[in-house]
């Protein structure tokens, strides 16, 4: 055990990019917690993925061994949380189970919209927070702006904000004496009943779910029995360890420290993040505070281009959902895309990256439909439904009450751009708040906003109106009703689900005739005439037409040409495999996502 | 031999295209140039034409050296440009091929000449030594296009060309025409269609200008300019389908037109999937289940026949299914269609062969698959490619079953 005194819980938070990963890596470095040897880069970022977009996807925590210069060991417990807008739950939780934050900036790019979010969170978790400036050794670094930025949202003086280069490591010990300076250590008793915070937990194809956790009051013993409160699984504490950041058990973990706990529970949905772990034979009155089911946010079809791929595709997605308790799925049936998942999904990124995984890892080929947002559906004399696919939505004309849920965006831009941002948001039935200008170079935007208007290019749209400047960070705002109606597309007069989106009545001509003009550059001629309608119910609000293909012959086919030309046919007729018959028209699977995608 | 009392069969007579499959031909090449065409991708050669000689011996040397077959039906010697090979040489090598494999009576003995060196003299030479077809490469008679496609000949050499070879006794005379090049307009393709009938030829080859890997001119379009427009192409096969109709000319494959008794035998017998050989670099052969090629490039393949080596290369095995979507690949081309055989019908039932039936692209007439949208071909051929072995067996036995 450890006294409690000489314990600090801390975590960094930081926009993605601006450092925190190599800012662990050196703090961990600093503490002797990894030898030379192994050392990789940026050991808190596991995932190749992970590594490759410079995020961190999943929290993890460390503990490091600390001889302070006052003479004490202290015992440095470092949490990680992920850096994007989808997963501030998780950054809920990971804030909760500490007492102090590193709000940690790039010098050169300054404070992000993240970032404040992410610091206002902090705040309100009451943790103690170490501003700091990163990325100091870059030629281009303006380490005196980003402090001066840092202290207008913290409200403290430029003066106490630290410089550092995790790069070069200059700083860093006094960042780490500032830590245990600062950071208050946990409260709580080991003789109380059990309570600890899950803030994170993945699946071990040997271990089973391995949980991290932050002792908030009492023991947590090896051999005890159990109870994750919100799901009221009982199981036996097969191990508690800590992370060295290899993993070490422990006898057991008391009131204040972080660690790990492992039952042999397989699902990791049982195992939820933000759960409360408590003693089955002494357990806490109640439920640490602050927990909430994983709820997707953004839904999307998913299917192989290959049917035959359908059973892979169901196996990598079980395979993921072991890791990621957020990532929901259901079984869905396309008449254009045949057999597929209905994806649900925390956000945008969160999305993205189940993509490529499933591409990238599992090898398959797919078609990823439009997101869509959940909608609340009240016909006359009847209950509300959730409507999690434009193929759901019910029929125009009749009689409804539809909602769809809001969000309140926090913005943060160069003041130069503002006007861009300001006309991207009322173009899409944004509601503007009050501007904040933190600094001269960056100005605090607010706003409220359908999420369906960001599920869709929203982002890229934004990033390249700002070229790049631009950043964002939400949370959900309820729902409103609204006055939706579900476009449909169709090919040759048969409506193609995949391509049915509900958007507002006032955008749904607009919406229809994009559509209906970038179909008919992707759709190839085909042997006869295709017209691409848009249509709300009966009544047809765009039209194109792909002209029937008029020559698709060699021109000669002679005796030394017959090997030649049966390659170069075979070859075009491997093409013809990634097209999917939408009735009896020819669509190539590119299509699918290229409809979808951003335009300026 | 046809003699008056018989009927001259059709060009796109059906017998004619299946027997056509039994016969047995010879293609010679010759690869001298006087310069490379910029849309040409054939094994050509030019500013070579000292080594016309020794050419010509290795041809003799790879005749005499191939095992005994014939008689033949159809000698075609293609290039290249043949007729820049001297009149001797072409007279050799024809010989040398008759007392190998032997002719039968009516033979067509074909070559390609370009009208600027096709004169009088020559035409009478090669008549007497035993051609009796003469393929020329007119390809336009508009002087834009001409200069466009590289070609150093006027129009009224084209003219001139036609009329030696009438003279000189030559029983058939083909035209070759390029469509749809840059330059080519509605009225100049126009022109060229009504000039090229004007000269009365037998036979009418009428070719989309393709952009093939590697040429002067892929490499032209790859930088921006502007490539040959198919639907522009469509309307001039179009164009040219009806004025040889009017012409008497019978459309009997996909760029192919000729007179009643002017089909290319030697085109036919391809289609057909009859047996030939091949002899000169970059040629190739088909005889029994084995097809291969010749070495393309001409000093390579000058000293391997010097060695006393065979030139021949990538031996192929072609039986089974994979002659059978040949036969079919090739057949369709032909306005005679093809006797369908299992994969025929099991095109004619997969989904995509109900495509096309309702666009109207095949059709089945007297037990034939025929393709009755010549312009679009490839959407047949890449249908029948893609249907595997056993699907052809499944169709087999639902239509065994049927009846």
């Amino acid at each position: 055990m450890v006294f409690r005194s000489l314990i600090r819980n801390f975590c960094i938070v930081a926009h993605i990019d601006h450092g925190k990963s190599t800012l662990a890596d050196r703090l961990l470095e600093s503490a002797g917690a990894v030898s030379q040897r192994d050392m990789r880069e940026q050991v808190l970022d596991t995932m190749d993925l992970e590594r490759e977009r410079g995020i961190t996807i999943k929290a993890q925590a460390v503990r490091l061994d600390y001889r302070a210069s006052d003479g004490h060991q202290y015992v440095l417990n470092l949490i990680d949380t992920p850096g994007h807008v989808d997963f501030s739950y998780e950054v809920s939780r990971s804030l909760a189970a500490c007492e102090g934050a590193l709000l940690l900036v790039d010098a050169n790019q300054g404070v992000q919209a993240q970032t404040v979010a992410n610091a206002y969170l902090a705040v309100e978790a009451g943790l103690e927070i170490i501003p700091v400036v990163n990325k100091i050794d870059l030629p281009s670094a303006e380490p005196e702006r980003a402090a001066e930025e840092l202290s207008r949202i913290l409200g403290g003086d430029p003066a106490d904000v630290l410089f550092v280069s995790a790069k070069t490591g200059d700083g860093v010990t006094e960042l780490t004496e500032r830590i245990v300076e600062m950071v208050p250590p946990p409260a709580g008793h080991f003789d109380r009943p059990l309570s600890a915070l899950i803030f994170d937990s993945y699946y071990d194809l040997y271990r089973g779910v391995v949980c991290y956790v932050r002792v908030m009051e009492g023991t947590l013993a090896a051999g005890e029995r159990v109870l994750f409160m919100a799901t009221g699984e009982k199981r036996d504490a097969a191990e508690v360890g800590v992370l060295t950041p290899a993993s070490v058990p422990v006898e057991a973990l008391e009131a204040g420290e972080v660690g790990y706990l492992i039952t042999g529970a397989k699902e990791i949905d049982r195992v939820r993040v933000g759960d409360t772990v408590t003693s089955a034979h002494r357990p806490a009155g109640r439920p640490l505070q602050g927990y909430t089911d994983p709820r997707p946010m953004v839904f999307a079809g998913i299917f192989p281009t290959d049917g035959d791929d359908h059973p892979r595709l169901r196996e990598a997605l079980e395979k993921l959902q072991l890791n990621d308790a957020s990532l929901q799925i259901s079984p869905e049936f396309s008449q254009a895309l045949g057999f597929g998942f209905r994806g649900g999904f925390l956000g945008l990124l969160h999305m993205e990256i189940v993509r490529e995984r499933l591409e990238r890892e599992y090898d398959l080929d797919l078609v990823t439909t439009a997101p869509s947002v959940a909608y609340r559906v009240t016909l006359p004399g009847a209950k509300p439904i959730e409507v999690r696919s434009p193929a759901d939505f019910p029929a125009a004309g009749r009689e409804m009450v539809v909602e769809e849920p809001w969000i309140k965006a926090l913005i943060l831009v160069p003041p130069l751009f503002l006007g861009a941002v300001m006309e991207i948001l009322t173009s899409r039935r944004g509601e503007l708040g009050p501007i904040n200008y933190l600094g001269v170079e960056r100005v605090e935007l607010t706003c409220r906003i359908p999420l369906a208007e960001v599920v869709f290019d929203f982002y890229d749209r934004l990033k390249s109106k700002t070229r790049g400047f631009a950043s964002l960070d939400y949370e959900s705002d309820g729902y409103r009703s609204s006055d939706l109606v579900k476009v449909d597309l169709l090919l040759n007069g048969s409506p193609v689900d995949a391509f049915s989106a509900v958007v507002h009545r006032q955008r749904s001509y607009e919406y229809g005739r994009e559509m209906v003009t970038r179909l008919r550059k992707l759709i190839p001629r085909q042997l006869f005439d295709v017209p691409i309608q848009a249509a709300i119910g009966s009544r047809v609000i765009s039209r194109e037409t792909v002209r029937a293909k008029r020559k698709d012959v060699l021109a000669k086919c002679y005796g030394g040409d017959v090997t030649r030309k049966k390659k170069l046919l075979a070859r075009q007729k491997e093409g013809k495999k990634r097209m999917k018959m939408v009735g009896s028209v020819e669509v190539p699977a590119e299509a699918f996502v290229a409809a979808l995608q951003v335009r300026d | 031999m046809t003699s008056p009392s018989q009927t001259i069969p059709s060009p796109d007579d059906a017998d004619l295209a299946d027997r056509a499959g039994g016969w047995r031909s010879v293609y010679v090449h010759l690869p001298f140039c006087e310069q490379v065409c910029p849309y040409c991708d054939f094994a050509v050669a030019a500013g070579q034409d000292h080594l016309a000689d020794r050419y010509g011996r290795a041809l003799i040397t790879e005749i005499e050296s191939a095992t005994a077959w014939g008689p033949l039906q159809a000698v075609n010697f293609g290039g290249g440009t043949p007729s820049r090979m001297p009149a001797v040489w072409l007279g050799r090598i024809l010989g040398c091929l008759t007392s190998r494999f032997g002719l039968r009576p009516g033979a067509e003995v074909s070559l390609e000449a370009n009208p600027e060196d096709w004169t009088a003299e020559k035409a009478a030479q090669l008549a007497e030594t035993g051609f009796n077809r003469v393929s020329l490469g007119a390809q336009s008679f508009d002087p834009g296009v001409l200069s466009y496609l590289g070609r150093r000949h006027s129009a009224d050499d084209i003219v001139r060309s036609v009329t030696a070879a009438r003279q000189a006794g030559f029983r058939s005379v083909n035209l070759d025409l390029i469509m749809g090049s840059a330059p080519e307009t509605a009225a100049s393709w126009s022109t060229t269609l009504a000039r090229a009938l004007s000269c009365q030829p037998d036979h009418l080859s009428t070719y989309a200008l393709t952009v093939e890997p590697g040429t002067v001119l892929w490499q032209e379009v790859r930088a921006g300019a502007a490539a040959p427009d198919p639907d522009r192409q469509a309307a001039c096969w179009e164009e040219a389908d009806r004025a040889c109709a009017e012409a008497g000319l019978v459309r009997y494959e996909v760029s192919n037109a000729a007179q009643p008794g002017h089909p290319c035998r030697y085109n036919l017998s391809v289609w057909g999937q009859g047996r030939y050989l091949g002899f000169g670099n970059g040629a190739h052969s088909f005889r029994g289940n084995r097809r291969w090629e010749n070495i393309r490039d001409l000093r390579r393949y000058l000293e391997a026949v010097g060695r006393g080596e065979s030139p021949g290369r990538r031996f192929q095995e072609i039986s089974g299914w994979a002659a059978e979507s040949e036969r079919l690949l090739l057949g369709i081309r032909r306005r005679a269609g093809v006797r369908p055989g299992r994969l025929g019908r099991a095109l004619w039932r997969s989904s995509a062969g109900r495509r096309l039936r309702q666009a109207g692209v095949i059709g089945w007439r007297d037990g034939r698959l025929r393709v009755d949208r010549p312009l679009l071909t490839d959407e047949v051929s890449r249908a029948i490619l893609a249907i595997s072995y056993d699907h052809g067996a499944e169709a087999d036995a639902g239509t065994k079953a049927e009846t």
